[in-house]
């Protein structure tokens, strides 16, 4: 082990890490946007709207990313031409907005797919009874359905958020240099191969588990018309609040 | 359809690879994810805190940093090890096995999870007959553990497979020629890359398509004993 090389890669490898969080908090913002009229699209009655929805979220989930990576970064390459006519050649000749682009379209479809499956577990009666209160539709959504499938889409999106995070490191094989960008050219400059990338692998692992952190506030804080009382004389013995949205983990599937 | 200028035999060559190391990773992964299962509910306490740390650092460490390490910080640091013998030799390891290992080791971490829900699936009382009986822990667990722990893991290890099926395209970093690396080097010979990554991207979607449908027979197939209201 040669402990010079990681101390004196730590500071490079963490400005990678700044850029690794960047394009996951970016993808992750507006995959989130773009996911939630998806999702209200999946879940329609009309084919003209869940086909199209259907086809893009099976297509993105069925293959690797990193062929989508290399689909829109090298593959826009064959439409130069047109895409230079339409003048939109600049962001495709860029790797960070391809990068940002591929990580958005990717999250977007799994985020949708997640949250179709909240929608469909928001528990029937809660919309009947909405309903019989005279909501119409958008109102029906906005105040009782959406609100509950989001809580009930936290643990299975919080899975999501670390696949995306994790997944961020394809990103260096179409040269940006994120977290594993910069361990790979320390690596070929250095010859420290295990040292350089089991130290990236530590920051990752730490950040890792940063996100699931912040995800277990955020839900412990979500559900806490869910938990019993402080000081209140539990009802049943041994049990305890209901863990939120583990019926919703479950009737989810995870990637 | 997409013209691919006579290099299609190329993407052809690649599914064989990509397969030939998803089965083995998906071979390793099982064993692993048994393994694992076994340490997480066993007593002993090295066992535990074995099979915990390794599921941890999996889930929290992405799939290509591991592979970086094993392909090339193995032989460094086996090489390390027999220079400081004397030993001055240079070793390579294979892409296909440096490939499939990790892979395996990776998604074996996620099978540990789908035995042990499937592990816990299983009703106890029929451990205690077993028990009961006389049957020894090993025999218990090979006669009446065993045969039912695969009806209750079949869904979760099937999509283990399609995940992992999908994840052997990152061994084309590591040179080997599976799928992804083939359409590369035929999309950079005849300078379409645009033909050559969506005709991959279609192939890897036909093998999850076969994967689902295969699983959906498995399953109808290993529930074939159970009544069902």
């Amino acid at each position: 082990m040669d402990f010079d090389v990681i101390i004196d890669s730590i500071p490079k490898l963490l400005d990678g890490a700044v850029l690794t969080i960047e394009i996951t908090a970016l993808s992750v913002a507006i995959g989130l946007a773009f996911s939630i009229p998806l999702a209200l699209m999946r879940v329609s009655q009309n084919p003209a709207l869940w086909m199209p929805v259907y086809g893009y979220i099976f297509y993105f989930r069925g293959t690797p990313l990193l062929v989508q990576i290399f689909l829109i970064y090298y593959g826009s390459g064959q439409f130069r031409e047109q895409f230079e006519a339409l003048g939109i050649w600049q962001y495709f000749r860029e790797p960070y907005f391809c990068a940002v682009l591929t990580l958005t379209l990717n999250t977007a479809a799994y985020t949708a797919e997640i949250l179709r499956g909240a929608i469909r577990a928001v528990s029937f009666g809660e919309v009947e009874a909405a309903r019989a209160c005279g909501m119409s539709r958008g109102l029906l959504y906005r105040r009782i359905i959406l609100p509950k499938a989001f809580r009930l889409a936290l643990p299975a999106y919080s899975n999501e958020v670390v696949f995306l995070f994790q997944a961020t490191s394809l990103v260096s094989i179409i040269t940006l240099l994120d977290l594993t960008g910069v361990a790979r050219i320390i690596v070929a400059r250095s010859f420290a191969v295990y040292e350089v990338y089991i130290t990236a692998g530590i920051i990752y692992l730490i950040v890792t588990y940063g996100i699931l952190y912040i995800f277990r506030k955020v839900e412990h804080r979500l559900s806490g018309h869910l938990r019993e009382r402080a000081g209140a004389v539990p009802a049943i013995a041994g049990k305890g609040g209901i863990p939120a949205g583990q019926a919703a983990a479950d009737a989810i599937a995870v990637r | 359809m997409l013209d691919l200028k006579g290099y299609g035999w190329m993407l052809w060559d690649g599914v064989q690879v990509t397969l030939s190391v998803g089965v083995c990773a998906m071979a390793l992964a099982l064993v692993m994810g048994l393994l694992g299962a076994w340490g997480k509910m066993s007593k002993s306490k090295a066992a535990h805190t074995a099979a915990d740390t390794y599921t941890t650092v999996i889930r929290g460490v992405p799939e290509l940093i591991l592979i970086l390490i094993v392909y090339y910080g193995t032989p460094t640091l086996i090489q390390g090890v027999l220079e400081s013998f004397g030993n001055d030799t240079i070793i390579d390891i294979n892409p296909f096995l440096a490939g499939s290992v990790t892979i395996g080791f990776i998604y074996g971490a996620f099978a540990t999870e789908v035995f042990r829900g499937a592990f816990l699936a299983i009703d106890k009382g029929q451990i205690e007959a077993a028990r009961a009986y006389g049957m020894s822990r090993s025999l218990a667990f090979r006669r009446i553990l065993l045969p039912q722990v695969w009806r209750f893991a079949l869904p979760g290890l099937g999509n283990v497979w399609m995940v992992l099926i999908k994840a052997t395209a990152l061994i084309s970093v590591i040179q080997l020629p599976e799928l992804l690396r083939n359409a590369d080097i035929a999309a950079r010979a005849v300078r379409l890359p645009f033909t050559f990554y969506f005709a991959a991207s279609l192939i890897y979607l036909a093998i999850t398509i076969v994967s689902m449908l295969a699983l959906q027979r498995a399953e109808v197939w290993a529930n074939r004993g159970i009544r069902r209201a």
